[in-house]
């Protein structure tokens, strides 16, 4: 079953679109790709899970786009949030012509 | 795609037809409320403020109070001040027929001798002006004389997966109609700027994205303050929103796809038939419904993750939300169900659903926070709301 979706395939998370608990398998499509991978903590509905391992200091990416940096190295499976991300101003002004 | 509404004698439509007893200041707005409390069909709310303000906030609250009155919701106005206050009856009778030439009457309370004289002046005046809006019959009017502003409030991740994603797609269509649609809520495009920026019509409004944004950071960094403070909220926190970059990026859906073509100020107004454009207001909810109503927004289309109750005074407020247990948890407040987004629903069924929801609220069709009967609202401060 489908429980979890991604954004954008440059995306380092994906979204729990039902509640997943601890060992759980999260499944979610990924251009016409079916991906699977072991939930490493319970999951609230809604909010992110690393589907890619995540090094401390690296940005971390939904919507294709930089939503923060991670302040902790995060395993693929784990849960994404407040506890291991932190906000960043970029300068994006550089990024549009 | 056609609705019924009402013609007003400065040319432009109205989706409901009200008559509004406008407080200048604080210090009129109990003697407003008792006024409208004596006329069916008026409406007020509670305007904080309107004196002791620095010039530059002054100028939000009399855009504010002039737009409103301009609004084309509303038939016409009665405005109420207290006679002492800094905006002075005359600034804001001049600031009102600078928009508009609909009816208008004025009671000063110090004048009048008192709330109780004031109050049987202004419901003789008010009385009449409803028996007036009365008699006006509806006629059909395209889409194209539609603008809509578009919110998002306690929002989760929902929003920018499903809610928004609707909205911006009913903000296409409007676009298409050859309507306006307002994208709103600068410090919510942090982080995401640069996706609104490359969609700039011209380099002008390119640059006057960017001004906004950083305009908004430094106008809080001058008082020593973070935008981040406080938003994300509590409760977008809990939802699972974890940084202000990441709600930017949802909420941005709102705008849809379509070319932004300019950027207003708070509360100034906005044109009709100009496709995709942006307000810089706060995220605060009610005192960004209130700039892009007061701007000439007739229905403000409303997005939520976590429920929220929200209306307004003079525009009926349309709320969707993308997160299925919140719909089931707060259906009495909330009117469009954007889940099936997140789970295989397709767009273009939901968006047709919308656009016709959207033409039935022009024509009469009652929002639950209209039935509910809310008129909250604020006004934006320069030292702003996050």
């Amino acid at each position: 079953m489908q429980n979890a979706m991604i954004i954008d395939s440059r995306d380092n998370v994906i979204v729990a679109i039902e509640p997943i608990a601890k060992g759980d398998t999260v499944t979610w499509m990924c251009d016409g790709k079916e991906n699977t991978l072991a939930a490493l903590q319970d999951i609230t509905i809604y909010h992110k899970i690393a589907c890619r391992d995540i090094a401390k200091g690296m940005p971390v990416i939904k919507y294709g786009e930089h939503i923060g940096i991670a302040v902790a190295d995060i395993k693929a499976g784990e849960h994404v949030h407040i506890h291991n991300v932190e906000g960043h101003r970029e300068n994006l002004e550089a990024k549009v012509k | 795609m056609n609705f019924y509404g009402y013609r007003r004698p400065d040319g432009r439509v109205g989706v409901r037809n009200m008559v509004l007893i406008l407080p200048a200041s604080v210090c009129a707005s109990d003697t407003a409320r008792i006024i409208s409390s004596q006329v069916v069909g008026s409406v007020t709310f509670n305007n904080q403020l309107g004196c002791s303000q620095v010039a530059s906030d002054q100028q939000y609250t009399m855009d504010v109070m002039a737009g409103y009155a301009a609004n084309p919701n509303v038939y016409g106005t009665v405005v109420v001040s207290l006679g002492c206050e800094n905006c002075q009856m005359d600034l804001v009778v001049k600031a009102i027929e600078e928009r508009t030439n609909k009816p208008l009457k004025q009671v000063i309370i110090q004048e009048a001798g008192g709330t109780i004289k004031a109050a049987e002046i202004a419901v003789r005046y008010a009385k009449e002006m409803v028996e007036e809006a009365s008699l006006l019959q509806k006629e059909e009017f395209p889409m194209s004389e539609l603008i809509i502003g578009t919110e998002c409030g306690g929002s989760d991740p929902t929003s920018g997966l499903a809610a928004n994603v609707l909205i911006g797609e009913l903000s296409d269509r409007i676009v298409a109609e050859g309507g306006t649609s307002i994208l709103s809520e600068t410090t919510e495009f942090i982080g995401a700027e640069h996706i609104l920026a490359s969609r700039a019509a011209t380099p002008e409004v390119r640059d006057r994205i960017f001004e906004i944004v950083h305009r908004y950071e430094k106008a809080l960094q001058l008082v020593g303050e973070e935008v981040r403070e406080g938003n994300p909220s509590p409760g977008n926190k809990a939802g699972g929103i974890t940084t202000l970059e990441e709600k930017s990026l949802g909420c941005i859906h709102k705008g849809g796809h379509t070319p932004v073509m300019e950027v207003y100020d708070y509360a100034k107004q906005v044109e009709a038939k100009k496709g995709l454009v942006i307000m810089d207001t706060p995220g605060n909810d009610p005192s960004s419904v209130a700039g892009m109503v007061a701007g000439g927004a007739q229905i403000v289309v409303f997005s939520t993750g976590r429920g929220t109750p929200t209306g307004n005074p003079i525009a009926p407020v349309i709320k969707i939300t993308g997160n299925k247990l919140t719909y089931a948890k707060m259906s009495d407040n909330i009117d469009v169900d954007a889940s099936p987004i997140i789970y295989g629903g397709e767009l273009k069924k939901l968006g047709d659903d919308f656009l016709k929801l959207t033409a039935e609220v022009a024509s009469g069709r009652k929002t639950k926070a209209e039935s509910l009967g809310f008129t909250e609202m604020a006004i934006a401060r320069v030292c702003n709301f996050v």
